[in-house]
């Protein structure tokens, strides 16, 4: 009795039955179904990355001295630390993750087209943002992989034209990493981007409840500018259904799904283990970004140099512009996708790109690997001592970093497994002398016997059909 | 009596309002400015600060072996308190005869990774997008566009020291 007083007081004082509830229960088209959910998962994802990320920065210390001690302790001491700090990693992916694919509906039902161009405008911002807050968070590690990924950053801020240097000494702080360098990524992780977020959600949110969700598309249902908001309403006034509680029953569901996803990779796989600390005297680090951005890793390292820094510089301009302005040069007619075949095949060719290019950031071919595998006597198959000796050389020279004999070493460069088939002594002097296309000259790093030795060991590589083991896959 | 159509006969209360409008919009972007001014000042500073250069001892000349190379750490010219290790940069120090050392940059030229020395290759690699550099830091391999930036390093009563410069930027000119 007292209790409904009390909510009968609030109620009429904050106005909720009044202008939250039809809010809630605006109408929305009952077709939807499944389709609609991803969005309300990604404002799910931010939400625990805002819970999680209080209880952080209740602990972090955003010092260039102690931050790494400070997530260590989060990690291996706190209470409950290990899981917040695994919510906050993987809320991230989910974050990214989710938007992106929530995007890509959108992108593929024309939901953009008018007159809900904002809503998608606002919706690409935000993607930017978010991917500003993956790459801050992952700074904020401060590991030998974070400090290392704000002086890519600086360089790659440092190509652009005239101003490029202001813009990595903005980045860095100053001239060099250092006490100020870490402060800012902070600040700006924490107040500058969530605020951003903030801002966009209240902005995109606002625009489903002035425009209305959009239909499933169909076929024989393009999009006419001057009737379609009368044809809209219409129709949804016919069949429509209330969004609060028939559809958004759905969004529950599946974000509680994706909690759970979450909470269980937290507690079973726990935070990404941090680095080596941020000494600089630690010069053995391998920086590698997240992995949502190992497809961009990967175009650039396989860029020719000379277009560089037209990608670096040019690509994320060029791909916000064109998607903020996709629905100004393209707002009306079909909205199914068996309409817009163009828009089907671009979606294909984008997620079988970033498939193949995270695979490629991933096994980083195009880098030496440091952790090669030595290589047994059973591959070096013989009992020649300047054949040994060579085997030795080859590991020892470095040669196997970049190139791979029966599964072992990189694959910067061609694989040699076979190289006694392909070039015969002389030509194999005369390249590891001088040098190839995108290899050193060794003429001055190896002695005369110690190029014979390597040579020898080389012309005992040819393919051995007998093997019982399958070669290596060449990549 | 005043015409409708006619614009310069507004009832007065009309000038009011349009005037108090104005100082309203004018006065809130005074206050913008007021407010917003003195921070981007001292965030942007930095920028354009210059640190001074400084000389910054490595170790007893004796301490170095002729013709090796190794990993050396410094501290920048003016480190904040609360740097920690990360107001150390770190260098390639090669002694090259008695009173003669050169130290590299460990920032590769392509995007700043740390280049790794391998000392029996004679070459320098950097780990990110497979740059190389021979022992003299000119590119042997992969993207860098230009070779090592070097340190300026001198010896002095008979310690070696390395004078503390800005992170090397591949830049571009216009």
């Amino acid at each position: 009795m007292m209790l409904a007083k009390v909510w009968k007081w609030i109620d009429d004082r904050s106005g909720f039955t009044d202008v939250v509830m039809p809010m809630l229960e605006h109408v929305v088209p009952r077709d939807a179904r499944w389709w609609y959910v991803f969005g309300s998962a990604t404002l799910c994802a931010f939400v625990i990355q805002v819970i999680t990320g209080i209880a952080l920065a209740m602990v972090y210390v955003p010092g260039g001295d102690v931050a790494y001690q400070s997530l260590m302790y989060i990690t291996k001491d706190a209470t409950l630390g290990f899981i917040v700090r695994g919510m906050h990693y993987y809320g991230a992916t989910a974050m990214v993750s989710l938007a992106v694919i929530h995007m890509t509906q959108v992108f593929l039902h024309a939901s953009y087209k008018y007159p809900r161009e904002m809503n998608w405008m606002s919706g690409v911002v935000l993607l930017f943002v978010v991917l500003g807050m993956a790459f801050t968070g992952q700074l904020l590690r401060w590991d030998a992989n974070g400090v290392w990924s704000v002086m890519v950053a600086a360089e790659m801020a440092g190509r652009v034209p005239a101003i490029g240097p202001y813009i990595s000494h903005f980045i860095l702080g100053g001239e060099t990493v250092g006490g100020s360098t870490l402060s800012r990524f902070f600040a700006i992780h924490v107040f500058i981007l969530p605020g951003l977020i903030f801002a966009g959600i209240g902005l995109h949110l606002w625009l489903i409840l002035r425009h209305g969700i959009s239909e499933m598309p169909k076929p024989d249902q393009p999009v006419d500018p001057p009737t379609y908001k009368e044809a809209y309403e219409k129709r949804l006034k016919k069949t429509g259904v209330p969004f609060w509680p028939d559809a958004m029953w759905r969004d529950v569901v599946f974000s509680a799904i994706m909690v759970g996803i979450i909470l269980a990779c937290s507690i079973l796989i726990g935070p990404p283990a941090l680095g080596s600390s941020p000494d600089p005297a630690n010069i053995h680090t391998n920086p590698m970004p997240d992995w949502y951005f190992w497809w961009y890793f990967a175009i650039l390292s396989m860029l020719p140099p000379e277009l560089e820094t037209y990608v670096i510089l040019g690509m994320p301009v060029v791909g916000l512009l064109v998607m903020l302005l996709l629905p100004l040069f393209s707002n009306r007619g079909h909205r199914a996708p068996s309409k817009r075949p163009w828009a089907v095949g671009g979606v294909v060719f984008g997620f079988t790109a970033f498939i193949v290019l995270t695979i490629y950031g991933y096994q980083k071919p195009w880098s030496p690997d440091f952790d090669v595998k030595p290589l047994t006597p059973e591959i070096i198959a013989s009992d020649d001592p300047s054949v040994i000796k060579g085997a030795q050389l080859v590991e020892t020279k470095g040669c196997l970093y970049c190139h791979n004999i029966d599964g072992h070493g990189g694959f910067r460069g061609p694989v040699l497994s076979s190289i006694g088939d392909r070039l015969n002594r002389g030509e194999l002097v005369i390249r590891i002398n001088n040098g190839g296309y995108n290899m050193p000259s060794f003429a001055a790093s190896l002695t005369a016997e110690e190029l014979s030795d390597i040579v020898d060991f080389l012309q005992t590589r040819v393919s051995h059909p007998k093997k019982d083991e399958p070669l290596p896959e060449e990549i | 009596m005043c015409d409708a159509a006619e614009h310069s006969c507004q009832p007065p209360q009309d000038n009011r309002r349009g005037f108090f409008a104005r100082v309203s919009i004018v006065l809130s972007g005074v206050i913008g400015v007021l407010i917003t001014l003195p921070g981007v000042g001292f965030v942007l500073a930095p920028v354009f600060a210059r640190s001074p250069r400084v000389w910054r001892r490595l170790g007893k000349v004796s301490d170095f072996e002729l013709g090796k190379t190794v990993s050396v750490q410094f501290e920048d010219s003016s480190p904040k308190a609360w740097a920690g290790v990360t107001a150390l940069t770190g260098a390639w120090l090669r002694r090259v005869s008695e009173d003669q050392f050169i130290a590299f940059s460990i920032n590769c030229r392509h995007l700043g990774c740390p280049v790794n020395w391998i000392e029996d290759a004679a070459l320098f690699m950097c780990p990110c997008h497979g740059g190389v550099y021979y022992a003299d830091g000119e590119v042997a391999a992969g993207p860098p566009p230009e070779p090592l930036a070097r340190y300026a390093v001198r010896v002095r009563d008979g310690f070696v020291e390395i004078e503390t410069s800005p992170v090397p930027l591949t830049t571009n000119r216009v």
